[in-house]
Parts: structure tokens; C-alpha cells; sequence
């Protein structure tokens, strides 16, 4: 894992949609890499066994009822039958 | 006119005619002009104030105290961080980019505590996007702690925390993320919540990183707070990650643990001593207090400030000054290092080495925090490595001010509950306090322990 260089910034900066002045480029540069250089230290934890955490809820699929609002509600064994819309 | 202190107090003068609740606002507002040099404003509703103010005083008429059975917190005057979308007034989160951005709707949390009858006074300044622990990072200049100007009040709820301590409202909301409530309420000296993840809904709150958010409050009393959390928590139908679980307070004396690395070299030694001296205080009522050990609290700077810019740098991803806003070039600096950080982390090449490899060791802290729980009910440590800082004093060096979050972090990244409980101050008059930390859903369990130590300290 190697400290950013200029080109790195330049790139995130890109895809992140942010303009950086080429006298903030090097500002960037050395503090994203203090921070790079300092979270390096995860790679001493033995997680080979490991499963990641994305949220702590344990919830999934969370749903609401709907409520249909449909001028013509045509049922058609449990879809709702609409005129078609594209032509060929 | 002395200002009432909590809500109970608030509502006995209102029912007993001290004061109206016009008048209320009034002093209120008075406070908030004579202590404009705190900054802990960066909108004042006056206007909308006052109107509910003689709504509230008309209700007021002819009534008893019933009253405040429906209307729980009738007469209560509250600010709301600038990150609560209050319907018709300005937003900001504190950047220049939503500099005149005024919502359409209210957060949940905001409608509902409207709907118990709070006055909103106005909203509070904090970090631009609740991005720092200072409230430097905002684009409308940093609040000043009331207890020393020269001083932070914390971050990100900077406003929040100073305009409870400096009694320009009753009490304020905040979120807590990486624990952007409880540090700036105990550099503060107030009491400050943050609650399980998933207890109330973030609906109308501007996110800076989802799995991590927490809308909570501060106010001068626990009991205010657990009333306040009553009344803003459970399901709302636009929130899929609330449930309406609470659990009930300890019905035997709980546990406490008091985790190692809360208490290590890094940590001031006032800050230190004093969160003893309140373990003390609790083993003198009886309390059974256990060392234990939380062993990778050394690496939730790093899993923090992975996890949390990656989700900023997606959440931020909506301000392209198209629907709303300005355009991104708005972005002052601690935004775009935060977007870079995030971007980098989660892109081809490095996601597997940052953002993965963050997320397995959270789940090691996950683990850490419930091996804790099986042998005690809740934690008690130090808030902040140290009490409040200079103004400038880390503005130079971003990772200086990412570490003084580690002993708030952990708590985020596994969901769970902390309140912050003010205690003493120091030599210099800044204030110190302590934290209670539980499992999920532990919030009426902190309550408690944090009124018995109320009772016994005032």
C-alpha cells in the first residue's frame, strides 16, 4: 500500500467530481497519505475467518405495504393488466 | 427572568403563571443576540417562534396541567442542528453549498418533536456535513465553547452543545457519527445521547455516512433526554432500518465495566482521573464495577475513517448543484478530503485492501463489545483523549483531529447506545465528564445509571 502520488489525487479527484487546483494537488497529496500511511495498520489483524459488517441492524429486506392508487385496476391473476405503451 | 432548566421546571412556571410562554421566547432570543459571539446560530427563527409561542400560550389558557399529557414537551424551546431538514426554514449543514437551500418537509425527528409541542428557536451551527470533532470545519465560522471562547466547543454539534450550555434553548438535537454528540456535549458540560442505531429515523436528517448516523439530543437533565428520545424514536415507515425494540432498564443494580484502553497512555490525565473519581462515586452506591478489555480499540480510527468517508463520498455524491445547491467547486476542503479518502478506498485496486478489509475488522469490534456485554451491562469511560482544545490548536494536521475520535468511534461501529454524563471540570474551568456505553437498545438501562449519579452529584 503505497503513499498517494500527485497522478493518485488527480484521478480521485476525477471520479469523484471535484476540481483541485494544481497548488492544492500537493496539500491533498500529503494528507491523504498521513491518513493512508496511519489506517495501514488493519493489516495486522487476522481476519481470514472474518465476515465483514456492512450495517449493525441484522435487519434485511425491510418492507412496507404498498398501497396501489390505479385509475383502471385490472387484476389479471395478481398482476395489473395497463395499456401497452411502446409500440415497435 | 431565570431560565428554567428542564422541562419539568419549564411547564410548572408556564401553569403557575411566571411567565408565558411569549415571554419565554423573548428571554430565550434576548440570550441568543447577547451571546452572539458564541456563533452557535446560523439561523434564528424568531418569527416562527413567536408564532407558536402565543399558539402555545392560547392552549395555555383556561388549562391544567393535562395539557402536557398530549403535549409533552408544550412550552419547550429547542434548536435543532443544521442538519435537520426543517420544513420552510433554511438548511445549511453548516456549507456554503446549501447556503440557500430551504426544505419542503420536516425530519421525522423534527415533526415530532414539533408535534409535542417544542418551540423550534432556530438552527444550530456545526462541521460542514458533521465532518470534525471542533466545529472549525464550518463554512459560517466555528462556535466558541461558553465555558472559554478561546476554546472548541466539540463537533460536529458544535451549536448544539454550546447553545444548551450557554441556555439559548431548553434543549437541541444533534447526530452522533463518530460521536459528534457526546464530545461536544462534555467539552460542553451537558448531557448528550446517542442512541442505538436503528432507534430513531434518520427520514429528513442530510447523511453523512448510513451505517454510522445516530439522530439524538443534549439537554442539562437525563430525565429531558430519555422524554426526548421517547417522543422522536421508533418506526416511521420511511426508515427501514428502525425498529420499535427498546429494552427495559436493569431491574437489579447493572454491572459496570470499565474498558482498558479507555484509560490508556494517550488519555489526558485529568481526563483520566476524573472519570475514576465518577467510577468511585458509583462503587460507593454499591455499583459492582469489572475491568475488562475491548482489544481492538487500537484499529477503530483506522475502520472509521475508511468506512465512514466511503459512505461520505456516496452520500455526497447528490450535491452536484443540478436539483439543489451550489455546484461542487462549493465544497470547502475537509469535504473534498473526505470525498478523496472515500473515493480512493472503495476504488478497482484498494477496495479489497481498505474498504473489505475495514469492514471484517468491524465486525472484530462488534465481537469485542459483545464479549464485553456478557460479563457487565454497561460501560463507563472517558469521552475524549482530552478536554477541550484551542481554537487552531489541531487545524493543520487533519489525522491529529481523526484520532481524538477513538474513544467515540467504536460505539458507532457497533450500533450501540452512549450517553455522555457531565462531571467536574478542569483546573482551567473546561469541563469533564464521562460516558456510559451498552449493548443495543440499553438506552433505559444509561438513563438510569446516569439519574443515580445525578441524584448523588448535583
Amino acid at each position: 500500500m503505497a503513499k498517494l502520488n500527485i497522478k493518485d489525487v488527480e484521478h480521485v479527484a476525477k471520479l469523484a467530481k471535484l476540481s483541485i487546483s494544481s497548488k492544492e494537488v500537493s496539500l491533498y497529496q500529503t494528507q491523504l497519505s498521513s491518513v493512508i500511511d496511519y489506517v495501514k495498520n488493519l493489516s495486522e489483524v487476522d481476519t481470514s475467518n472474518t465476515t465483514p459488517t456492512s450495517q449493525t441492524t441484522g435487519l434485511t429486506d425491510v418492507c412496507r405495504n404498498d398501497e396501489v392508487i390505479c385509475a383502471n385496476e385490472i387484476k389479471k391473476e395478481g398482476y395489473f393488466e395497463i395499456d401497452k405503451l411502446i409500440d415497435k | 427572568m431565570n431560565l428554567p432548566l428542564s422541562i419539568k421546571e419549564t411547564q410548572k412556571g408556564l401553569i403557575q403563571k411566571k411567565y408565558s410562554t411569549v415571554e419565554l421566547v423573548d428571554e430565550y432570543l434576548k440570550n441568543v443576540e447577547k451571546n452572539k459571539d458564541l456563533n452557535a446560530f446560523i439561523t434564528v427563527s424568531d418569527d416562527l417562534a413567536y408564532k407558536k409561542a402565543k399558539q402555545t400560550d392560547s392552549l395555555l389558557k383556561d388549562s391544567n396541567d393535562s395539557l402536557f399529557k398530549s403535549y409533552p414537551l408544550l412550552g419547550c424551546v429547542v434548536a435543532h442542528k443544521d442538519l435537520f431538514l426543517t420544513k420552510g426554514v433554511r438548511t445549511t449543514a453548516g456549507s456554503k453549498v446549501l447556503n440557500s437551500y430551504v426544505p419542503d418537509y420536516s425530519a421525522i425527528a423534527v415533526e415530532r418533536l414539533e408535534k409535542a409541542g417544542a418551540i423550534m428557536i432556530g438552527k444550530t451551527n456545526c462541521d460542514a456535513w458533521a465532518h470534525g470533532a471542533s466545529g472549525e470545519n464550518s463554512d459560517f465560522g466555528p462556535t466558541k465553547n461558553p465555558s472559554n471562547k478561546n476554546y472548541v466547543p466539540g463537533g460536529s454539534s458544535s451549536g448544539s452543545a454550546a447553545a444548551v450550555s450557554a441556555k439559548l434553548c431548553l434543549f437541541s438535537t444533534g447526530t452522533d457519527t463518530g460521536g459528534s454528540i457526546r464530545q461536544p456535549a462534555s467539552f460542553c458540560g451537558v448531557y448528550g445521547i446517542k442512541p442505538t442505531y436503528g432507534a430513531v429515523s434518520r427520514y429528513g436528517v442530510i447523511a453523512m455516512a448510513s451505517s454510522l448516523d445516530c439522530v439524538g439530543a443534549m439537554a442539562n437533565k437525563t430525565d429531558d433526554l430519555q422524554v426526548i428520545i421517547n417522543i422522536m424514536k421508533d418506526e416511521d415507515n420511511y426508515d427501514s432500518t428502525v425498529t420499535n425494540k427498546t429494552s427495559k432498564a436493569k431491574t437489579k443494580k447493572p454491572i459496570l465495566g470499565v474498558p482498558n484502553e479507555y484509560f490508556s497512555e494517550g488519555i489526558d490525565k485529568e481526563v483520566k482521573d476524573n472519570a475514576q473519581k465518577a467510577i468511585e462515586v458509583y462503587k460507593k452506591l454499591g455499583y459492582e464495577v469489572k475491568n475488562v478489555s475491548l482489544p481492538h480499540t487500537k484499529y477503530a480510527i483506522s475502520v472509521y475513517y475508511i468506512i465512514q468517508p466511503a459512505e461520505v463520498s456516496s452520500n455526497l455524491g447528490r450535491y452536484d448543484g443540478v436539483r439543489y445547491g451550489k455546484d461542487r467547486n462549493t465544497f470547502s476542503s475537509e469535504a473534498k478530503r473526505r470525498i478523496m479518502l472515500g473515493t480512493y478506498v472503495l476504488s478497482a485496486g484498494y477496495y479489497d485492501a481498505f474498504y473489505l478489509k475495514a469492514m471484517k475488522v468491524r465486525s472484530k469490534i462488534i465481537t469485542d463489545f459483545d464479549n464485553v456485554f456478557k460479563h457487565v451491562d454497561t460501560l463507563i469511560a472517558p469521552v475524549s483523549p482530552t478536554p477541550a482544545f484551542k481554537l487552531g490548536e489541531k487545524l493543520n494536521n487533519p489525522l491529529k483531529m481523526y484520532l481524538a475520535d477513538i474513544l467515540t468511534a467504536p460505539a458507532n461501529l457497533a450500533g450501540i447506545p452512549g450517553l455522555a454524563v457531565p462531571y467536574n471540570s478542569t483546573k482551567d474551568k473546561l469541563p469533564l465528564g464521562f460516558q456510559l456505553l451498552g449493548p443495543r437498545f440499553s438506552e433505559n438501562t444509561l438513563f438510569e445509571l446516569a439519574k443515580e449519579f445525578e441524584k448523588h452529584h448535583d
